[in-house]
C-alpha cells in the first residue's frame, strides 16, 4: 500500500506542477512539453487505477500525435514572441473577463462531478455488471462501446471525420504559379522526350528555348 | 525489508534484458557496416578484433573520449535530455517483448499497445535535439523526421489491427500463441510487407533517412552533438531498428515458436528463434540500406498517406469481413 501511495503522489505531484508549468512558463515550446509530461504522468495515473487501455490510449493519441503537431505550430510560428508583445500590450486586459468565466464554468462543472460522485455514486454507476464478470479492461470497453452505445461512438467519429474535411477545405488552396511534381508523369518519361542528339555547326551554337 | 528485495531482484532482471540488449545493439552497427560493405563488394569494418567484431566497441570508447561541445546558443536543459529521451524510449520498450512463454519482464495485457505508444514517443527524442540545437540543418531535419514518423505511425497502427483482429489480445503472447499453426506472414503477407517499409520510415533508415540526409542536411537533428551525446542518439537509433525487427517478428514470424513443430527443433529455447527471427529482419533492413536510394520527400509522403494508409485500410475491412463470413473472430 506505501509503494502505492508513494508512486500516486509523485505521479500527481508531476502532474499537477506540471500544468501549472504549462500556463506560467514564459517560452511556448517549453510550455508545450511540459503538457506532454503532465499528458504522461495522467496516463500513469490512469494505468495505476487499473484503466490500462486508457492510459495507452492517452499516450498513443495526445502525446504521440496531437502534442507533436501542438509543437509542430508553437515551433513553426514563434507564438512566445507574439505572446510576449501581446502580454506587455494594454490590450491584453480585454481578454481576462473571458477566461474567468470560462475558468470559473469549468471549476462548477468539476465540483458538481466530483461532488456527485464523491456523494451520490449510484448516479453514476451505469451499469454495475461489467465489474464483476473478470474481463480485461480492453474487452470491457470494447463491450460497451461497440454495444450500448455504438451509435454515439459512430456518431462521434462521423464529427471527427467532418471536422478533418472542413480544416482541409478551409485551408487548401490551389497556387497557380507552383510547379506541381506528377509522380506518373515523371515515371513514363521516355529518353526521347528528354535527351536529343543535334548536329551544332562550327560557330553557330545551339538556341535552347525553355 | 521486503520492497528493498522486490526491487532488487527487479533491478537485476531489468539488467539481466538490457546489458544484452546493448551488447547486441554494438554488434548489430557492426552487422549493419558489414553487409553495407559487402553488397558494395567492400570489406568493412574488419581491423579490431576477429572479423572486425569490436570495431563497435572501439567507436564506442572513442566517442566517450570526445568532448561533448554544447552549442552556446542552443537551450541547454532540452538539447541535453533529447539524446537521453531517445535512448530511454528505445530501451523501456524492450520490457514486453516475450523470448519464450514464460521469459518475459512484464507480461502486460496491452503489450502490443506500450510498444506502439513507446516507438511513437520516440518522435520527441529528434524533435527536441532538432529544436534546441537553435540552427537551421538540425530543425529542417527534425520537422522532417517529425511528418514522417508520425505519417507512417499511422499505417502501422492499422497494420496492428489486422494481427489483432485475427488474434482476439493485446497480449504480445497471445500474439505469438496465436500463431502456432500458422504465422501471420502467410494470410497477411501484404500487410507484412507493408509493415516493413513503414519500419524503415519509422526508424530513419535508409531509403527514408530524409531527417540526416546528408546530402542537404549535413546529418540533420544531430549536427549538433558530439561525443556521447551522439553515440546516445546512434545506440538509441539502432536499438529502435532492433526493437522493429522484434515487433515484426512477433506479430508476423511467430515470435519465440520454432518454425517447425517437431522434436529436434522444439528443443532449442524460444529466446534463440526471437533473436534469429530479428536478425533475418534486420538482415533485410541492412539490405536494403545498402541497394534502394533515397527518396524524395514528396513521394514519401505520397507513399505513407496516399498508398499505405488506403491499402492497409482496405486490408482491416477485408481482414474483418473474412473471418466475420467464415465465422473464425476470435473468442474468448
Amino acid at each position: 500500500m506505501i509503494a502505492h501511495a508513494i508512486f500516486f503522489y509523485t505521479f500527481s505531484i508531476i502532474a499537477v506542477v506540471s500544468a501549472i508549468m504549462v500556463t506560467v512558463s514564459k517560452n511556448t515550446v517549453h510550455s508545450v512539453f511540459f503538457l506532454i509530461l503532465d499528458f504522461i504522468s495522467i496516463s500513469c495515473l490512469f494505468i495505476m487505477i487499473g484503466a490500462e487501455f486508457l492510459g495507452m490510449i492517452m499516450l498513443i493519441v495526445y502525446v504521440g500525435a496531437v502534442a507533436v503537431l501542438f509543437l509542430f505550430v508553437v515551433m513553426m510560428l514563434n507564438v512566445a514572441q507574439q505572446k510576449n508583445q501581446w502580454f506587455a500590450s494594454a490590450a491584453s486586459s480585454k481578454h481576462i473577463p473571458v477566461g474567468l468565466i470560462i475558468s470559473t464554468i469549468i471549476f462548477f462543472e468539476l465540483i458538481i462531478v466530483i461532488g456527485g460522485w464523491k456523494y451520490k455514486p449510484e448516479i453514476f454507476d451505469v451499469n454495475n455488471s461489467l465489474k464483476v464478470s473478470g474481463l480485461s479492461n480492453t474487452h470491457s470497453l470494447g463491450q460497451v462501446l461497440y454495444t450500448d452505445y455504438i451509435h454515439i461512438f459512430q456518431i462521434s467519429g462521423m464529427i471527427l471525420l467532418v471536422a478533418m474535411v472542413g480544416a482541409i477545405v478551409l485551408t487548401f488552396r490551389q497556387r497557380s504559379n507552383v510547379k506541381r511534381q506528377s509522380y506518373l508523369k515523371q515515371i513514363s518519361r521516355e529518353r526521347a522526350e528528354g535527351v536529343s542528339v543535334v548536329e551544332v555547326a562550327s560557330n553557330k551554337g545551339v538556341k535552347t528555348d525553355d | 525489508m521486503e520492497y528493498l528485495n522486490i526491487v532488487f531482484q527487479e533491478v537485476y532482471k531489468i539488467l539481466f534484458l538490457l546489458v544484452p540488449v546493448l551488447v547486441s545493439v554494438a554488434m548489430i552497427v557492426w552487422l549493419d557496416r558489414r553487409v553495407w560493405a559487402f553488397v558494395q563488394k567492400r570489406q568493412g569494418p574488419n581491423v579490431v578484433g576477429p572479423f572486425g567484431l569490436l570495431q563497435s566497441l572501439a567507436d564506442a570508447l572513442k566517442y566517450i573520449f570526445k568532448e561533448i561541445i554544447i552549442p552556446s546558443s542552443s537551450n541547454k536543459v532540452i538539447f541535453i535530455l533529447a539524446p537521453i529521451v531517445t535512448m530511454t524510449l528505445a530501451l523501456i520498450a524492450w520490457a514486453v517483448i516475450p523470448f519464450s512463454a514464460t521469459q518475459v519482464l512484464a507480461d502486460i495485457n496491452v503489450g502490443i499497445l506500450y510498444l506502439f505508444a513507446v516507438s511513437s514517443l520516440g518522435v520527441y527524442g529528434i524533435i527536441m535535439g532538432g529544436w534546441a540545437s537553435n540552427s537551421k540543418y538540425p530543425f529542417l531535419g527534425a520537422i522532417r523526421s517529425a511528418a514522417q514518423m508520425v505519417s507512417y505511425e499511422v499505417s502501422i497502427g492499422v497494420i496492428i489491427i489486422n494481427v489483432l483482429l485475427c488474434v482476439g489480445s493485446l497480449n504480445l503472447n497471445d500474439i505469438v500463441i496465436a500463431q502456432q499453426n500458422l504465422w501471420f506472414v502467410i494470410p497477411l503477407f501484404p500487410m507484412f510487407v507493408i509493415f516493413f517499409i513503414s519500419a524503415l520510415a519509422e526508424t530513419n533508415r535508409p531509403p527514408f533517412d530524409l531527417p540526416e540526409a546528408e546530402a542537404e542536411l549535413v546529418a540533420g537533428y544531430q549536427t549538433e552533438y558530439s561525443g556521447m551525446m551522439y553515440a546516445m542518439f546512434w545506440l538509441g537509433e539502432y536499438a529502435n531498428i532492433l526493437l522493429m525487427c522484434a515487433m515484426g517478428a512477433i506479430l508476423f514470424l511467430g515470435g519465440w515458436l520454432s518454425p517447425i513443430d517437431i522434436y529436434p527443433f522444439t528443443l532449442i529455447p524460444g529466446a534463440i528463434w526471437l533473436i534469429l527471427k530479428i536478425l533475418l529482419l534486420f538482415f533485410l533492413f541492412a539490405l536494403v540500406k545498402a541497394i534502394v536510394p533515397r527518396y524524395r520527400y514528396d513521394q514519401l509522403m505520397r507513399l505513407g498517406w496516399k498508398v499505405f494508409l488506403p491499402l492497409s485500410l482496405t486490408w482491416v475491412v477485408l481482414t474483418a469481413s473474412y473471418l466475420f463470413y467464415f465465422n473464425l473472430l476470435p473468442t474468448n
